[in-house]
């Protein structure tokens, strides 16, 4: 069994490229996947330490994360479709109509 | 074990009566929906306050999930009161008053809101903050023809999405380093493992980032102006009273109850933020020429006021938080609630589409005065005495310097809402003749509040010793 460390460095790993993914993409549905990445980080940090301790808490707090990440992702879809139907593209420089 | 719980329950009863409604109801249904939710919360927060007061000893319930505590109590009432006024003011707009989903929305939000204000594990405290969070973007995006609109609820979406991820991931972080998730167990298992202060501190930072985004602190202010002008007006009054003080809430228990041993750390952290959302808030209210802008930066400088209390980490500390949050709550939704009646009939949030108010509707204009005063921190009105007990618990704290810019930044305050109040009284306009129709509902709403912010700023002792005994019972 490997250490608990590698799994984290590895939940590091990704939750940086989700950070970045959302701050350097344009394209709103990458950005969504790139915050799914940062979530799975913290759920596989979250696993590594229930296994580490042999508590099921964390594990339970993975499920709740996992359903409350597809709530997002559904209310998150629909506003994009919506705001595909005026604008034609989902570019998120092209939101800008409220500045100041 | 059911009375800790009984806000929640009355809210989901509320939301079920109306999903009900809605299925049985024909199209010309009327306003029964929003008066049906406004009634009902009200009646309900009446009978919580007979039979759910928590008593003296806090207790844990469900499991070590939700803490049975006057804190908590005094947040709920607070949430299902702005709930219940900004029903009174959506049942009038076009496209959503009549729209029972909106309801339930708004209901799942609230019920999310007093769920925070109790949680006291951080599962509970996760699910909670996203069952808030959720239904507030489809709110803000809801009017789907209106590019604004869903601008405002994406943008919304998408900060909120991102900042609850990196707060997770904080959470995570906790959860390692103390192998339990319970906030009031969190403490002693920190000193168990002896983790050092500094890492300690770096995973509160990432929690905090999903706070100060709740309660819009400074570096992540910048969602509030644009999804406060797209999104509906009532909506825009709702998110920045009811789910900021939300956020004030779990801010203040996780602070105080999780990491008392950081204060030296956290405490230098929220006095930065303070005064940057202070001063910020402010100059750049100054040069906005959209009411909703407006009041949008003017709620993130109240929420630089309100940490000021924090800062003090003490009772009297916590008390003027949580005091300053009463008053904000009732003053900020009058303001919106003033807003949304005009912005009906002008068709307009431009300031100067306020020219000739007092002409037009003088109670509407009075209305607003009372409001715009109080949140200038006036007397008589309630903005004032919370001003001067946030104030008075820095001074006790000896953190005068950060008494003084709140001081300063008052003055900038009172400036851009006179300006305001100077086109409603002064300028003349050509459309002074034509009536401006208030809806019943907007009446009954707007007086509560006009009365309610006199009240709390004259009557003081009942409301300070309601927020006192609140503040005690977090530890």
């Amino acid at each position: 069994m490997f250490p608990v460390t590698y799994y984290l460095g590895l939940s590091a790993i990704l939750f940086t490229l989700g950070a970045l993914g959302v701050l350097i993409k344009r394209n709103a549905i990458v950005i969504f996947m790139s915050i799914e990445l940062m979530l799975n980080a913290a759920n596989l940090a979250f696993v590594a330490f229930a296994r580490a301790y042999g508590a099921l808490s964390g594990q339970i707090f993975v499920f709740f994360v996992m359903a409350v990440a597809a709530a997002e992702v559904a209310v998150g879809l629909a506003l994009i479709v919506t705001i595909f139907h005026t604008k034609q593209n989902i570019d998120i420089d092209q939101m800008n109509m409220m500045k100041g | 074990m059911f009375l800790a719980i009984l806000p929640e329950l009355s809210i989901l009863l509320v939301g079920l009566v109306i999903l009900f409604l809605d299925m049985i109801l024909p199209k010309e249904r009327g306003n029964t929906l929003g008066w049906v939710a406004a009634v009902g919360l009200f009646l309900l927060i009446a009978v919580n306050l007979l039979v759910a007061r928590p008593g003296s000893e806090p207790r844990l319930v469900w499991g070590g999930m939700l803490r049975h505590d006057w804190m908590g109590f005094v947040f709920k009432m607070m949430f299902m009161f702005s709930a219940a006024i900004t029903s009174l003011f959506i049942m009038e707009v076009n496209r959503i008053g009549k729209n029972g989903e909106f309801y339930l929305l708004m209901l799942a939000s609230t019920l999310g809101m007093c769920l925070m204000a109790s949680a006291s594990d951080l599962i509970m405290l996760y699910l909670a903050i996203e069952t808030t969070s959720i239904p507030l973007y489809v709110l803000a995006g809801f009017l789907k023809h209106d590019d604004k609109s869903t601008e405002a609820g994406f943008k919304y979406l998408l900060f909120g999405a991102m900042t609850s991820a990196i707060m997770l991931y904080g959470l995570s972080l906790l959860y390692g380093f103390a192998g339990t998730t319970n906030l009031y167990a969190l403490v002693a298992s920190f000193g168990e493992q002896q983790i050092s202060d500094v890492v300690l501190f770096g995973s509160l930072l990432l929690v905090l980032v999903g706070f100060g985004f709740k309660i819009s602190v400074v570096p992540l202010h910048f969602w509030a102006p644009d999804v406060y002008e797209g999104a509906p007006t009532p909506v825009a009054g709702f998110l920045s009273t009811a789910s900021k003080a939300a956020g004030f809430a779990v801010l203040l228990r996780v602070l105080m109850i999780a990491f008392p041993n950081l204060i030296p750390y956290w405490g230098a952290v929220i006095a930065a933020l303070s005064t940057a959302t202070m001063t910020l808030g402010n100059l750049l209210a100054l040069t906005q020429k959209n009411i909703k802008r407006l009041l949008a930066y003017s709620s993130i400088a109240h929420a630089g006021y309100a940490l000021i209390g924090l800062v003090a980490v003490s009772t009297l500390g916590i008390t003027s938080v949580v005091f300053y949050l009463v008053v904000y709550i009732v003053t900020n939704l009058a303001a919106f609630g003033a807003v949304a009646a005009l912005g009906r009939v002008a068709g307009s949030d431009e300031v100067a589409a306020y020219a000739g108010l007092s002409r037009r509707s003088p109670w509407l204009a009075l209305a607003m005065l009372v409001a715009f005063l109080s949140l200038a921190g006036m007397p008589p009105f309630g903005g004032f005495v919370v001003k001067f007990v946030v104030f008075a618990a820095a001074v006790q704290a000896d953190m005068i310097w950060l008494a003084v810019v709140g001081v300063l930044n008052s003055i900038i305050g009172l400036y851009y809402y006179l300006t305001v109040l100077k086109v409603v009284y002064l300028y003349r306009s050509e459309d002074e003749e034509k009536p401006l129709p208030i809806p019943g509902s907007y009446q009954l709403a707007i007086i509560v509040l006009a009365i309610g912010i006199v009240v709390l700023g004259t009557v003081l002792a009942p409301w300070f010793s309601l927020t006192s005994g609140a503040a005690q019972a977090i530890f």
